[in-house]
């Protein structure tokens, strides 16, 4: 299967540590000070599936206005995409992990 | 020594804090964005290797001044970035801060809230690619990121022919400029675009340039369809004449103008009125700013006027404050601001006629068109409600019975459409305004503290 | 009768008003039905939704058995889907005197032929792995529901017109007079209308009908804050509360879950506002993660109160009038009148029609007011 097709294009370098974080299993490499989103959107990955229907959503407004761009973290989390810079090691997913296991 | 505390780090929140500082006040300036500028002046994270010069063209030079007097202020306020106003009860806000809540009393408050793109559906627009027209612009400054390699500008706006000459200018395929409203009633709108010729020869500048570049721009579209399987891969119109066109690209920019997000003047109980030039409900002021006492409202959060207006009206609402804690003004200034922010709020309000929000179209949007992205509502399940037997008018009580404008978003982005849908060819007055509701944004129970 | 406009008029359009019209309408009485604004846009559309059985006041039981069933039947009998779930509800105890509280109100239900389950906390455990283990035991009636109160009160007003009933939205009541031994009432447009029987079910501004006539009863509004999250897997199953009143909670099945806090709040019904302070979502929302801790980080998305009307012993009026044959009140449903609005609708219209109903309403009498009232314990730590 081909690679996915990337949504954005880079047109201006960032100078950065670089951060590698994981999103629904595929590991993506971007640089500190990228937003989740486009750390996503620029490796082809979309960003999340409607709830009420499945059809899959890439956020819209990419300013903390609309909430269309959601994701989760292994930990149970929840970033809005677009206004979460990536951190090293993050691990994010488009579903939910598995919920109501032991809680404390 | 009052509390006063300005919600918002862009240009009228900036000028805002700057006119107290001056005045020997330690405002609080609280934003939510992580770096000051708000969106027009969005302020690149210094490691992204974008030339801002180019990128904002004529207005660079404002760009870097306003960041100058920002870096001259902040030691002499109490800034708060990446700071959240979720909630405002009497005369405390409530906070969201690193994920917790916290409050903050105030005695008197300016919002500057700033604005977003007012974005008309069409079938398809919720497919990935399809991005409103600041989001274009965001991912540019902010990320350094074009949102598609071949991307088509819809809507109806002179800030399509703007950011399409960014996105040239930073290597983009245009697929096409296509802008709703018909070429002849942005000529008649002329006179009132002539009281602010110098930001009018910029417009016309872009849309010379776009046409110099052989990019494709049409007046009088009508929309079709944003076509795709999983994401972007064409957009359909009907040019003026009534020919269907499509437009493959991997993107398309979608922006109506404006419109204030006015969230939060709304929990501080501002009244509201409804503007029939821009057909929004926008909160009351007095011509410098004050909405009730101890409440002050400036920039694009409270009247669309751009970068100029929002510096000018910061200003002026803060010399209403100034005024109103018994300092003597100086008259002649405060005048002089109040004409300035007057001149150029008339001259966008020429704007929102030239390019004008389709009303007309929306309210002829077929059924299967969804309308709230957030709670998957069609204009048809609004319209199937509204036909019932004691079926509801206004837009309120449609949201309570569709869901639409109940989601995440709390109506921010389908709500100016849902209007439209509400009055079906009416006025957009007899729709009603869609109350707001805390939390401005949603927020986590973890914020709310230790449950223990 | 045959000279009065109707043969009743109701005067309140909230889910009381609406059901009293579909039954009245139904048995062939010209029904007209007066509401200030539109149907269920008051308490009777804002509330949580609840249709428990369990821990019910015991006097309301047979009242609410017989709404039950037509909740239950509630597609067929209006024709309409109103989000009916038979979720069931739990019931938590935090401690041992709460434990026996529950005890209590359980042998009161299965005393009226509820089936209550009693669990103990490997068995909470077992059935809802999310709940914290901060509850030492449950009772669980599966019988109980939830319905979605924004749709029910319009759909039962659109059964009622389909059966004949007459509903006038927007147009506020100026006066109500007695007429021979019916009623005239005067319209805010300048219409009027008589009637021989009135049915007083006007929420939090049903007491100026009733003073008008000579009685009383000290109804005060208030609601409670409410919120609901971002749609999250759907994982929780039934309504969930906390016998110490600090919340109750229900996931939808779209994924929303839907949370009332404590304590309620003064509303202001002049102004139509029931203002929800922010101080007290919070507090809502650390109940709620203290009940379900894998809620941390789902997300609030929205906070509404509405206005209920409330009287210091948390039991509803319904019944005739005292003072005045042919008048009926029924209001003050102290935030539980959603699950008996059905049962109360049918009674009202036995009474009317029949001249009396099988089901015991005597404790909902308007009369217990003329001596001092009881202050209910519920009624202490449900309020500021």
């Amino acid at each position: 299967m081909d690679a996915p097709k990337p949504q954005f294009r880079r047109v201006a370098a960032r100078a950065g540590q670089p951060a590698m974080l994981s999103f629904d299993g595929t590991t993506i490499r971007a640089t500190t000070g990228d937003s989740v989103l486009a750390a996503l959107l620029e490796s082809g990955a979309l960003i999340r599936r409607l709830e009420f229907g499945a059809e899959p959503r890439a956020g819209f407004c990419l300013m903390g206005a609309c909430q269309d761009c959601w994701v989760w973290s292994a930990e149970g989390g929840r970033f809005r995409a677009c206004t979460t810079e990536v951190a090293d090691g993050m691990v994010l997913s488009a579903e939910p992990q598995l919920l109501g296991g032991a809680d404390g | 020594m009052a509390d006063i505390v300005i919600v918002g780090a862009g240009p009228a929140g900036i000028s805002a804090a700057e006119t107290l500082c001056a005045k020997g006040l330690k405002p609080v300036l609280i934003d939510e964005g992580a770096r000051a500028g708000g969106q027009g002046y969005r302020r690149p994270a210094d490691n992204l290797a974008l030339d801002m010069n180019r990128l904002m063209g004529s207005e660079a030079g404002k760009y870097a001044a306003l960041h100058r007097r920002f870096e001259a202020l902040r030691a002499k306020i109490d800034y708060r970035p990446r700071t959240l106003v979720w909630a405002i009860d009497g005369n405390q806000l409530h906070l969201l801060q690193d994920g917790r809540a916290a409050t903050l009393a105030f005695d008197r408050l300016l919002i500057a809230s700033g604005a977003m793109d007012r974005v008309a559906p069409l079938p398809g627009w919720t497919l990935p690619g399809v991005f409103t027209l600041g989001g274009a612009q965001v991912a540019l400054k902010d990320q350094g990121c074009l949102i598609g390699s071949r991307v088509a500008f819809l809507g109806s706006s002179p800030l399509l022919a703007l950011a399409a000459k960014q996105y040239r200018d930073m290597g983009a395929d245009i697929a096409v400029i296509a802008d709703t409203t018909p070429f002849a009633a942005k000529a008649a709108a002329l006179p009132a675009l002539l009281r602010a010729p110098r930001t009018l020869l910029r417009g016309i500048s872009y849309m010379g340039a776009s046409l110099r570049a052989g990019t494709q721009m049409l007046h009088g579209v009508t929309p079709v369809a944003v076509e795709g399987e999983v994401r972007v891969e064409a957009l359909l119109l009907r040019d003026a004449q009534g020919r269907e066109r499509r437009f493959a690209c991997d993107a398309v920019a979608l922006g109506y103008g404006l419109k204030p997000e006015t969230q939060l003047a709304d929990l501080a109980q501002a009244e509201f009125a409804y503007d029939p030039d821009f057909r929004l409900h926008l909160p009351k002021i007095d011509g410098l700013g004050r909405a009730r006492p101890g409440l002050y409202l400036a920039g694009d959060g409270v009247r669309i006027g751009g970068a100029d207006a929002a510096e000018a009206s910061g200003a002026l609402a803060a010399h209403a404050i100034l005024t109103d804690l018994g300092q003597p003004q100086d008259i002649e200034l405060v005048r002089r601001l109040a004409r300035q922010v007057e001149r150029l709020r008339a001259f966008q309000r020429g704007l929102a006629r030239a390019f004008a929000w389709p009303a007309a179209q929306i309210a002829a949007l077929p059924d299967s068109v969804m309308l709230c992205r957030c709670e998957n509502v069609t204009i048809g399940d609004v319209r199937m409600a509204m036909a019932k037997e004691l079926g509801p008018i206004e837009v309120n009580r449609v949201k309570a019975m569709t869901r639409c404008g109940m989601g995440r978003c709390q109506g921010r982005v389908c709500g100016p459409a849902l209007q439209e849908i509400v009055a079906a060819g009416r006025d957009g007055a007899s729709a009603g305004r869609l109350r707001g509701q805390a939390p401005v944004k949603p927020i986590a129970l973890a914020a709310a503290g230790d449950p223990a | 009768m045959s000279e009065h406009t109707s043969d009743v008029v109701i005067v309140g359009g909230g889910l009381i008003g609406a059901w009293t019209a579909f039954f009245l309408a139904r048995r062939g009485q010209r029904v007209t039905l007066i509401e200030k604004g539109v149907v269920g846009a008051q308490s009777s559309g804002v509330n949580f939704g609840n249709l428990r059985l369990q821990g019910r006041f015991p006097g309301q039981y047979p009242l609410s058995l017989r709404s039950q069933a037509l909740w239950e039947d509630f597609d067929a009998l209006i024709g309409e889907d109103c989000e009916f779930e038979q979720t069931g509800h739990l019931y938590l105890a935090y401690d041992e005197e709460e434990h026996a509280k529950l005890e209590s109100y359980a042998k009161v239900s299965e005393s009226y032929g509820l089936a209550i389950e009693r669990l103990g906390r490997a068995e909470l455990k077992r059935r809802w792995p999310w709940l914290s283990e901060r509850a030492i035991a449950a009772t669980f009636s599966a019988r109980d529901a939830t319905a979605n109160p924004r749709l029910a009160t319009p759909a039962i007003a659109r059964a009622a017109v389909r059966h004949g009933a007459v509903i006038r939205e927007n147009t506020p009541v100026t006066a109500v007079d007695r007429s021979g031994d019916g009623f005239a009432l005067t319209l805010a447009d300048g219409g009027r209308l008589s009637c021989g029987a009135l049915v007083n079910c006007a929420g939090a501004w049903a007491l100026e009908i009733a003073e008008k006539f000579g009685e009383t009863a000290p109804v005060f509004p208030a609601g409670p804050p409410q919120f609901v999250t971002e749609p999250f897997p759907y994982l929780i199953g039934p309504s969930v509360q906390a016998i110490d009143g600090s919340v109750i909670f229900r996931q939808i099945p779209r994924g929303n879950i839907i949370l009332a806090g404590y304590p309620r709040t003064a509303a202001d019904p002049a102004n139509n506002r029931a203002p929800v302070p922010p101080a007290k979502t919070l507090a809502a929302m650390r109940a709620l993660a203290r009940v379900a801790p894998m809620l941390a980080q789902c997300h609030v998305i929205r906070v509404w109160s509405g206005i209920e009307a409330y009287l210091p012993d948390m039991i509803p009026v319904i019944g005739p009038s005292e003072t005045t044959a042919g008048l009926f009140h029924a209001f003050g449903f102290c935030g539980h009148g959603f699950q008996i609005g059905p049962g109360v609708g049918l009674c009202l219209s036995e009474m009317i029609v029949d001249g009396a109903t099988q089901t015991p309403l005597e404790p909902f009498s308007i009369g217990r007011f003329r001596s001092a009232a009881i202050i209910s314990e519920k009624f202490r730590r449900e309020f500021d």
